[in-house]
């Protein structure tokens, strides 16, 4: 078995297999003091294990966000930590009504977000409106002002729920080379 | 252990004393005393039901109003009176028709600071010598008074990111779903009460 044949995507399970790749690595780096990798495989390896979502919390969804982040579910197991600051976040997870007055802030904080950076849109109201579709003070779906890459849905989706839109997410980073060109 | 219990509530003669020409009428509902003063003496009634220690009326819990666009005095504002003392509440009713200014009663209740805003810009209704009278809870700009039953629920604009101009624009509502009015006077709901005590407040309305 070769390093050059493996699956990326795909764990390898415990064993002679997986002892072998790892003894195959340490010896390289042993001997040549380096190991060769595909860039935006390494990129989006480093970007999938440290998704650190911007607290972005409008209603009841954020207290599932909050159920998410804690000892039960613990989004810390994935490497996504909660940051106050658009600044130093990857993700928005825009959780809970968005209003007309509160819409040119959420635009304004995803701006201040550095690239590449995503937005996961939770529960009903993020996603269309929900129960607010016709009310005169909400906007009918956050994607009318910030580009959404997933969506969860539910009324509020559950912790798990939103796990796996983050999962989902990581799975989309994997599949798009995000190294920007020219 | 014995239940605490409401005191009884507080009786209309027991107020004639004090407020004797500045109640219009009275009623009891819900085991509350419900009273009804104009504009021009609010601040006077809501000032003795206060101090005076029979009444000691010493909080306004909450401060509204109520659109009844068939009348000619199209506005009832609602000041919800709590006294701890006696364990007590009451309500205290002014009509006005649109257009007309209600007196601040601020000097009075601190708490209706807030509430004479949202009053404001839910209703429209204007009181004379707040501080402050911004609106509370629309949008920055934000145009009509949306608890009057002529505001359509939807509103007169909506909000969209404009790429060119890289800013939240403003545009007038465009709905991809038509609206739907629910019946729910629907005979197949099993709400019959709700359509006889709907039934008579039409009544009362029309008479």
């Amino acid at each position: 078995m070769t390093l050059g044949k493996l699956d990326l995507n795909t764990p390898i399970p415990q064993g002679n297999d997986q002892d072998m790749i790892l003894n195959a690595v340490t010896d390289e780096i042993a001997n040549r003091g380096f190991v060769i990798a595909k860039a935006d495989k390494l990129f989006n390896w480093a970007r999938t294990g440290s998704l650190w979502p911007m607290t972005f919390g409008l209603a009841c969804c954020a207290v599932e966000m909050i159920h998410a982040a804690s000892s039960r579910y613990d989004m810390d197991r994935y490497g996504m930590l909660f940051r106050p600051s658009p600044r130093q976040s990857d993700v928005m997870i825009v959780a809970g009504t968005l209003t007309n007055k509160m819409a040119p802030a959420l635009r304004r904080v995803y701006d201040q977000m550095p690239e590449p950076r995503w937005v996961l849109s939770m529960g009903s109201c993020a996603n269309g409106g929900g129960y607010y579709h016709y009310s005169y003070a909400v906007v009918r779906g956050c994607d009318r002002i910030v580009p959404v890459d997933v969506y969860v849905p539910g009324c509020p989706p559950t912790a798990e729920a939103l796990i796996y839109g983050l999962l989902q997410l990581q799975k989309k980073i994997k599949r798009t080379s995000t190294i920007a060109r020219g | 252990m014995e239940q605490a219990t409401l005191t009884d509530a507080l009786s209309f003669e027991a107020l004639l004393p004090h407020l004797g020409g500045m109640i219009e009428d009275a009623d009891h509902k819900g085991g509350e005393l419900v009273i009804r003063c104009s504009t021009d003496n609010i601040i006077e009634v809501l000032t003795i039901l206060r101090d005076e220690a029979d009444f000691a009326f010493d909080q306004l819990t909450d401060l509204t109003a109520v659109d009844y666009p068939n009348r000619p005095y199209r506005f009832e504002l609602v000041y919800q009176l709590l006294s701890i003392t006696h364990n007590r509440r009451m309500r205290v009713l002014v009509a006005l028709p649109e257009g007309e200014v209600a007196p601040s009663v601020l000097p009075v209740f601190n708490s209706a600071n807030w509430a004479e805003r949202e009053v404001w810009d839910m209703f429209g209704i204007f009181f004379a010598g707040h501080p402050d009278l911004r609106r509370l809870l629309t949008d920055y700009g934000f145009e009509g008074h949306p608890l009057r039953k002529d505001f359509p629920t939807t509103g007169y604009v909506e909000v969209r990111y404009d790429d060119t101009q890289r800013r939240v624009v403003y545009e007038p509502v465009h709905l991809t779903q038509e609206y739907r009015d629910f019946d729910f006077l629907s005979p197949w709901e099993g709400v019959q009460n709700d359509i006889e005590d709907n039934a008579a407040d039409q009544e009362e309305q029309g008479a």
